[in-house]
């Protein structure tokens, strides 16, 4: 679908800004919202481009950079710090050869920390794109990193 | 022995959560075609008599927040009602296991709360990241259109309602209702003043009821049950049951339905199988990053809404993260002071500049400093100034895991 198609789905209020933005990045192969696609929907909703780019810019789902086909979100909030959250992305990092906020080489990850995902009964605990993936041990990262290799 | 009163949770693990059937044949949408006979006004007083108090954290009586929503702005056309759903306190993972688990229950409040208003429009504001909760909800909404629970004219009565489904994208703050209002409106999430509240001026300046995902799946059962049931549970001032999560060192971490009151001794013990591999207790955060510590002198005490605050402790969300002798208090307050600092939006300047500095006033403890209690009681005057200078709830947070930290714990961090 080309950027228009995926934002005239959306009713033409403001309120669908998010719901928009969402929508293009998810279906844009590099996970982030292009100058181009922002600028669309500020003219479909009547928004100035900055306004726009201000949202895009604050929440931190929303990216204006490339990103890889899969996003590892890492939780690093109390519970799954308790849990030894910082040995896991030391892990990753180290697995990945690229630190959190990069991608790597090949395009395929991207490693982003993000706050509580709601799943501190069986932390520590990361997303990959939707999925999500609990009781992280260094071992069983690499197993599941293998699945998407 | 403490066992769990399952209420809003009575559905959990015993229907398809996909299948509105499941859920109409325990009794679903009962309690909506009852409200539907009832006056908008009869069902304020059942909620506000039934003594049900906002389980997202501040605890403010429900039926007070529909009362005023209800009679502000006689004049004005539309008035709304925004689900908050977008559940981001950590350790709180209480409305994910409704939504993902029995989305019909919240809905079907959420249309009772848009009736007793007098709204035919609501919003779920859904955190971005909660991707099972939104396909969830997504198909009970679909499903409740079909069935005829929304839209035109709901079950022949001639009330209208819609509900839309709007995505949070990754924002702690637009937890807090009045942030929460900007970001549905389509901007960045930064607080609003108030005066006016949500139920004077909400979303596109209309009255706006704001209520959380639990907080809405009682709502049902109240109204199909009766207030006297509802107040069987709990206290006289804390009625019906609370969900708490509860994470860190017990051997069942997960999620426990009970009635209001019970103590923290009775939640580790009797539900979650005690401390994880008998380690002994040293202390809970309660509440989440923006909740207090509590040691062991709090292990009796009962979790109610008032007896809590009068002990300078908060019951929040529910979270209840329990921390054994070999965690560090530190690392905890650090972990909370950081994430303050990070979900910051930067309007105010003191909670902007004062949160990055809390941060690095924390670390200096580790770093030699030579009078390491006078940096602590710095750092709990720091967080009590950018409290009393802060717009929302988000700079009003850090003084409660750093003041209680200090209160308990200041051997342990000048150490």
């Amino acid at each position: 679908m080309t950027p228009e198609e995926i934002i005239s789905k959306h009713p033409r209020t403001n309120d669908n800004l998010l719901n928009i933005l969402h929508d293009l990045q998810n279906n844009h192969p590099e996970q982030y919202l292009t100058h181009e696609a922002m600028d669309k929907v500020a003219q479909y909703l009547n928004m100035t481009k900055s306004s726009v780019y201000g949202v895009v810019d604050y929440y931190s789902m929303l990216s204006t950079q490339p990103r890889g086909k899969y996003i590892i979100r890492l939780c690093i909030s109390p519970v799954c710090h308790i849990k030894k959250a910082s040995g896991m992305l030391a892990h990753l990092e180290q697995t990945l050869g690229i630190r959190a906020g990069e991608t790597t080489s090949d395009k395929l990850f991207t490693i982003e920390v993000a706050e509580c995902l709601g799943q501190c009964q069986e932390a520590p605990s990361m997303m990959i794109n939707e999925k999500v993936y609990n009781n992280l041990t260094e071992e069983r990262i690499k197993e599941i990193l293998a699945q998407y290799k | 022995m403490i066992k769990e009163t399952r209420v809003t949770l009575k559905n959990i693990g015993k229907i398809n959560p996909e299948s509105i059937d499941d859920y109409i044949a325990t009794g679903g949408y009962e309690g909506l075609k009852k409200a539907l006979t009832m006056k908008p006004f009869s069902i304020i007083d059942e909620i506000l008599e039934a003594g049900l108090r906002g389980r997202g954290g501040a605890g403010f009586s429900t039926g007070m927040k529909k009362k005023f929503t209800s009679e502000s702005c006689q004049s004005c056309p539309q008035r709304y009602v925004v689900v908050n759903a977008d559940e981001g306190e950590p350790g709180t993972f209480k409305d994910r296991v409704i939504m993902e688990q029995d989305p019909h229950i919240y809905l079907e409040g959420t249309i009772i709360a848009a009736y007793s208003i007098r709204a035919t429009k609501a919003y779920i504001y859904l955190r971005g990241e909660y991707t099972d909760s939104i396909t969830r909800t997504r198909k009970a909404i679909a499903d409740a259109y079909e069935r005829g629970f929304l839209g035109k004219n709901i079950l022949n009565s001639g009330f209208d309602c819609d509900v839309e489904l709007r995505l949070g994208a990754g924002s702690y703050l637009c937890g807090e209702e009045l942030t929460m209002l900007e970001s549905l409106e389509g901007k960045r999430g930064n607080p609003r003043i108030k005066p006016p509240f949500p139920a004077e001026k909400g979303v596109f300046g209309a009255p706006t009821l704001v209520n959380n995902v639990e907080t809405l799946a009682n709502v049902p059962l109240i109204i199909k049950n009766g207030k006297e049931w509802y107040r069987q549970f709990g206290t006289e001032r804390s009625a019906g049951t609370k969900i708490f999560t509860v994470s860190g060192q017990v051997n069942k971490p997960g999620y426990y339905e009970v009635e209001m009151g019970i103590t923290l001794r009775q939640l580790i013990d009797d539900l979650c199988g005690g401390m994880l591999d008998g380690k002994p207790f040293k202390a809970a955060l309660l509440g989440g990053a923006a909740g207090t510590f509590v040691d062991v002198s709090m292990l009796d005490e009962r979790m109610t809404y008032d007896n809590l605050k009068e002990k300078g402790a908060t019951l929040g969300s529910g979270a209840v993260i329990v921390m054994a002798e070999e965690d560090s208090i530190y690392e905890v307050l650090h972990s909370c002071l950081r994430f303050f600092k990070h979900e910051s939006c930067g309007k105010c300047v003191p909670c902007r500049v004062g949160t990055t500095l809390m941060v690095k006033d924390l670390e200096r403890l580790k770093n030699g400093v030579s009078d390491k209690e006078a940096l602590v009681q710095k750092l709990v005057k720091d967080s009590k100034m950018i409290a009393s200078t802060s717009l929302c709830p988000l700079g009003q947070s850090p003084i409660l895991p750093m003041e209680s930290a200090a209160r308990y714990f200041t051997d342990e961090l000048v150490s």
